[in-house]
């Protein structure tokens, strides 16, 4: 078997981008990592993408490809909400390892704060809940993910200040990274008292909506070329799914995050403990908490104290989100996990200026999509 | 303003729907395993078996989980915040996600014995939840 490496990395202005569009950004987010991974358009034979908001379309990766002029040998759109950017990195790398492609060009993008109306990206993600047995309820993605955070803080003594101390070592790390999206800083009392959303969930528990696209290259180890940048290896992928809607979970204290690692981990020859930072799925400060403890980074009951004490702060025990996350760096769709990928390589190329942590040589990365529904991990190593 | 969301029944929920709008809330239970299933299903998710039968519910359950929403996901439930969301229990083992109604939403608590009732959305009744009736 081939190895897959990720040779480009590259994501656009992140925040409210008027002027900007689904297909531009999917655009700039491409034409990056392709120049960071020093190739050309030709080089690329495999394109995958993922959705989007304002553009939506039944066969989005062949509008791409029809808009940038690429004619690859492999094209597909894949969607599973949040999980979908680690899921097409996965793909990405099945398809050099099995020698379908030489570079595969994975790229995201949607312009979904300036390019909808007011409150038209809380609707349409609302509709992840079940036509007939959750919509009529009121559901929104927040208020599904509120269900889990009331059961896990009952069950396991989770407090709103833990929870909010997630979001404010979010919004340090984006107060490190020019790029972000909120650079403001907050405090966890400014947390418990923004504007409650879903009981226990705040405004500032919740992500950002933004504007932006990011993309990488997945390349053979043995495609050649020149090569600028640090190659980062793919070393293990892996994915855990148990539901869709939030009424059908087996579990609302264990979730596929937990297959998902496990799966990486094995097939990476690591385990939890070896991992030098992570950039982990937040779209709520509960999502990150409960796949901290799901995924084996912490015991039960332990990543919230943890936090609290400044574990996931860059210098912390398990610098996580070093970007500043969904919550404060942004949220775009798909691209919203990129970031977390695009973030992992930089941490690995030791190209994070301003925010790296010391000598990383493992990432550990994880995409959750519908209500902690469909969960993929990798774990990434300099080479 | 636009009205909040109206089940459509397809080939699945129809029976469902239909027992709803005489405030009857049915299951399916399977023939071939035991299994019982909400929501409705062509086949029994456990063993794939299409011999299913409907069972009507006590109407008795407990919250098992369950959130106060302050902001609405669309302008149709901005007249009802802030409003209970909650995954219900039903004492025949099935999760369902219902509002909880009739209550102070203070009151609502994990665990907490409610009933069935139902409410009307245009021609179609929804399942809903309350507090038990006291005596």
């Amino acid at each position: 078997m081939k190895k897959a490496i990720i040779t480009g990395a590259y994501d656009t202005d992140v925040g409210e981008l008027p002027g900007s569009s689904c297909m531009g950004l999917h655009a700039d987010a491409a034409l990056g990592a392709i120049a960071d991974a020093g190739l050309n358009k030709s080089d690329i034979d495999g394109v995958l993408c993922a959705y989007s908001f304002t553009e939506p379309h039944l066969m989005l990766s062949s509008v791409f490809c029809e808009y940038m002029g690429l004619q690859p040998k492999f094209n597909a759109a894949i969607v599973v909400g949040g999980a979908t950017a680690c899921i097409m990195v996965m793909q990405a790398a099945s398809l050099v390892e099995s020698g379908q492609c030489r570079n595969v060009l994975v790229v995201t993008g949607d312009n979904r704060l300036t390019g909808m109306a007011k409150g038209g990206a809380v609707a349409t993600l609302a509709k992840v809940g079940h036509g007939q047995f959750e919509h009529p309820y009121g559901m929104s993605v927040p208020a599904a993910y509120a269900l889990v955070a009331t059961h896990y803080m009952n069950e396991y003594g989770v407090t709103s200040e833990q929870l909010a101390s997630i979001s404010v070592t979010a919004r340090e790390h984006a107060m490190m990274n020019s790029k972000a999206h909120r650079q403001t800083p907050i405090t966890i009392e400014d947390v418990l008292n923004s504007r409650m959303i879903a009981s226990p969930l705040h405004v500032l528990d919740c992500c950002l909506i933004s504007d932006g696209g990011a993309a990488i290259v997945v390349s053979a180890a043995d495609s050649g070329g020149d090569r600028p940048k640090t190659s980062i290896e793919i070393m293990g992928t892996g994915q855990g799914h148990t539901h869709e809607h939030i009424m059908a979970a087996p579990s609302l204290s264990d979730f596929g995050c937990k297959q998902a690692a496990r799966t990486a981990f094995e097939r990476a020859g690591v385990t939890a403990k070896d991992i030098d930072v992570a950039e982990i799925y937040d779209s709520f400060t509960i999502t990150l908490l409960v796949e901290l403890e799901s995924i084996g980074f912490f015991e039960r009951g332990e990543a919230g104290p943890a936090c609290l004490d400044g574990a996931l702060k860059i210098g912390g025990r398990l610098p996580c989100n070093t970007h500043g996350g969904l919550m404060s760096y942004g949220h775009s769709g798909a691209a919203g996990g990129m970031f977390h990928v695009v973030e992992a390589v930089r941490q690995l190329r030791h190209e994070a200026e301003g925010r790296q942590v010391e000598d990383s040589q493992l990432a550990f990365v994880h995409g959750d999509g519908g209500i902690l529904s469909a969960h993929c991990s990798l774990v990434l190593g300099r080479v | 303003m636009t009205g909040k969301p109206v089940p459509v029944a397809n080939p699945d929920s129809a029976v469902f729907w239909e027992a709803c709008n005489e405030k009857r809330f049915l299951i399916q239970s399977c023939n071939s395993c035991g299994e019982k299933q909400f929501y409705p299903r062509a086949l029994c998710k456990s063993c794939h078996s299409k011999d299913l039968e409907w069972q009507e519910v006590s109407g008795r359950g407990k919250v098992k989980t369950f959130t106060v929403v302050n902001h609405a996901p669309s302008p149709a439930f901005k007249a009802d915040l802030p409003y209970v969301l909650a995954l219900i229990d039903l004492e025949e083992g099935v999760r369902a996600m219902m509002n909880i109604l009739d209550c102070d939403v203070a009151d609502v608590h994990i665990g907490m014995d409610v009933e069935l009732t139902f409410e009307r959305r245009g021609k179609q009744y929804i399942p809903q939840a309350k507090p038990v009736s006291k005596g």
